[in-house]
C-alpha cells in the first residue's frame, strides 16, 4: 500500500512535468489562432512546439521543475498503517533522481540546497477530506517565476479589489511568463486569502460573468506573451471567496505561468 | 551587436555562459572566474543530467538587475533572459535578448554543455559554458541605441490602465 503511494507520486510528478493538460494546450492553440500581434503569435506557436518536444522526449517542459506542491483528497473512512506524508516525500526524492527534476528546495537563510526537493514544510501538501475510502494525489509543481510575482493586499473596504488586481497584473505580469493563469482569493484573512488563491489555481478555469469580465479587462491591457505586447495576457482565472471582517478586504493574487502543470493519480 | 535593432529576431551560435542569482553575487564579491569579454551571458538555471542538457529556458532577469552595470563592465555584449531589465545601461554597450519563457525542452535541443565553473553552487546556480547551435528565437528586446520594447509595452499598458 505504501509503495503504491510512492509510485503514484512519482508518476504524477513525471506526467505533470513532461506534458500539459489537453484543455490548457487547447487554450494556447486557440489564443495563437486569434492573436493579432505577429510576435505574440510566434511566441505562442513556439510554446506549443516546446510542449511537443517535451512530450515526445519525456523531458521537463521547463527547467524550473518547481517546488513540489500536492493536493491530496483523502476519504474520511480511509485507514492507513503508514505515514502518508512521508510516503509522498519519498516519492518526491525518487522523482528528483529518476525524471530527473532540478533540485530547487533551499533553506531560506543559509540558501543550502537539500538536493532532493524536500525539506522543512516541503513538499507542501494541501489535505482535503472527502466522503468514502478513496485516496487521490494531484501533483502541482510550481515554478518560482510566477510564484515570485504573487501578492496579498490588505485593502481598505472602500477600495475596488478589481482595480487592485488589474494594477498588480499590469505591474508584474511580464516577469511571470505570460500568457498567465490567475488564482484569486477574495476575502478571508491575510493567510486565508492566499490559500483561496492557490486553491483557485486547482479549480481553473473559471467561467462566471465576474471572472470573464476581469479576464477581458486584463487582456485589454495589451501586455501579451512574455510582456512584449499582444492580445493574450491571461488565458484563464478563477476567483474563490470567503467572508472577511467588516473592517477588512484581503485580496490575494497567485500568478501561474502558461505552463499550468498538474496531474492526478487515483490510488484507491 | 550594434547592427541589431529592437524587434529583430536572431539565432545565436557559439559559446554562451549561464549565470543567475548566486553566480552574480559571487562575481561581485570575488570576481569572475573567467573572461567574459565579448561574451553572451544567459540568465538560466538549467536542468542537467551528468553533462546532458535536459531543459534550459531563461529565468527572470529582473532579479539580476542590480548587477547589470558590473556585468556589462566585464565586456558582456549580450544578456539573454526573460522579462527584461532596465534599458539605460545597455546604451552603446550591449543588447538584451529575450528567449520565450518556460521553453526549456526546446532550448535544450539547441545547447550542449561544454564546461562548468562555480560547481559548488549546485546545478541551477553554477556558471555553465554552453555550445549553442542556432539558439533561438531570441527577440532583440533592448538594443544598444536606446530602444526598449518592454518599456514601450509598459508605457502603453499604463495609458490603457488610466483610460
Amino acid at each position: 500500500m505504501r509503495s503504491k503511494v510512492v509510485e503514484a507520486t512519482v508518476r504524477a510528478l513525471r506526467h505533470a512535468e513532461t506534458s500539459l493538460p489537453e484543455w490548457v494546450l487547447q487554450m494556447i492553440r486557440d489564443a495563437s489562432e486569434q492573436e493579432t500581434s505577429p510576435l505574440a503569435k510566434s511566441h505562442l506557436q513556439f510554446i506549443l512546439e516546446n510542449v511537443r518536444i517535451a512530450e515526445a522526449r519525456g523531458l521537463p517542459l521547463c527547467q524550473d521543475t518547481g517546488l513540489p506542491i500536492f493536493e491530496v483528497k483523502m476519504g474520511r473512512d480511509l485507514e492507513l498503517d503508514f505515514d502518508l506524508r512521508m510516503a509522498i516525500e519519498d516519492g518526491v526524492r525518487i522523482a528528483t533522481q529518476e525524471i530527473p527534476l532540478r533540485p530547487n528546495a533551499v533553506d531560506p537563510l543559509t540558501r543550502q540546497n537539500s538536493g532532493n526537493n524536500t525539506g522543512p514544510g516541503m513538499p507542501d501538501i494541501i489535505w482535503e477530506l472527502v466522503e468514502g475510502r478513496g485516496l487521490c494525489i494531484t501533483a502541482f509543481p510550481k515554478g518560482a517565476g510566477s510564484e515570485n510575482m504573487s501578492l496579498v493586499g490588505m485593502l481598505n473596504p472602500a477600495d475596488d479589489p478589481f482595480d487592485f488586481i488589474l494594477r498588480t497584473v499590469a505591474e508584474r505580469a511580464a516577469n511571470a511568463c505570460p500568457p498567465l493563469f490567475l488564482g484569486i482569493g477574495l476575502g478571508g484573512t491575510f493567510d486565508l486569502a492566499a490559500r483561496l488563491a492557490k486553491h483557485a489555481l486547482f479549480r481553473l478555469p473559471g467561467s462566471s460573468p465576474m471572472e470573464m469580465d476581469l479576464l477581458k479587462r486584463i487582456n485589454s491591457l495589451g501586455i501579451g506573451p512574455m510582456g512584449l505586447g499582444g492580445d493574450t495576457t491571461a488565458l484563464g482565472l478563477k476567483i474563490e471567496r470567503a467572508s472577511c471582517h467588516t473592517a477588512s478586504l484581503p485580496v490575494a493574487i497567485n500568478f501561474q505561468c502558461w505552463a499550468h502543470r498538474y496531474a492526478s493519480e487515483v490510488i484507491f | 551587436m550594434q547592427k541589431l535593432v529592437a524587434g529583430d529576431v536572431v539565432y545565436l551560435s557559439g559559446r554562451i555562459y549561464t549565470a543567475r542569482d548566486k553566480a552574480h553575487a559571487l562575481m561581485r564579491s570575488k570576481g569572475c572566474p573567467l573572461s567574459l569579454q565579448g561574451a553572451a551571458l544567459y540568465h538560466c538555471g538549467p536542468l542537467i543530467h551528468k553533462t546532458r542538457v535536459l531543459s534550459a529556458g531563461p529565468t527572470t532577469s529582473g532579479r539580476m538587475a542590480r548587477y547589470t552595470e558590473e556585468i556589462l563592465g566585464l565586456g558582456v555584449r549580450a544578456i539573454i533572459g526573460k522579462g527584461g531589465l532596465p534599458g539605460e545601461p545597455f546604451r552603446g554597450k550591449a543588447v538584451y535578448l529575450a528567449y520565450p519563457g518556460g521553453c526549456g525542452a526546446a532550448a535544450a535541443q539547441q545547447l550542449k554543455a561544454r564546461d562548468v565553473h562555480l560547481k559548488e553552487l549546485g546545478m541551477a546556480e553554477s556558471l555553465w559554458e554552453f555550445e549553442a547551435k542556432a539558439f533561438g528565437p531570441l527577440i532583440v528586446a533592448i538594443d544598444s541605441h536606446g530602444k526598449d520594447l518592454y518599456q514601450d509595452v509598459r508605457a502603453s499598458v499604463q495609458s490603457r490602465l488610466r483610460s
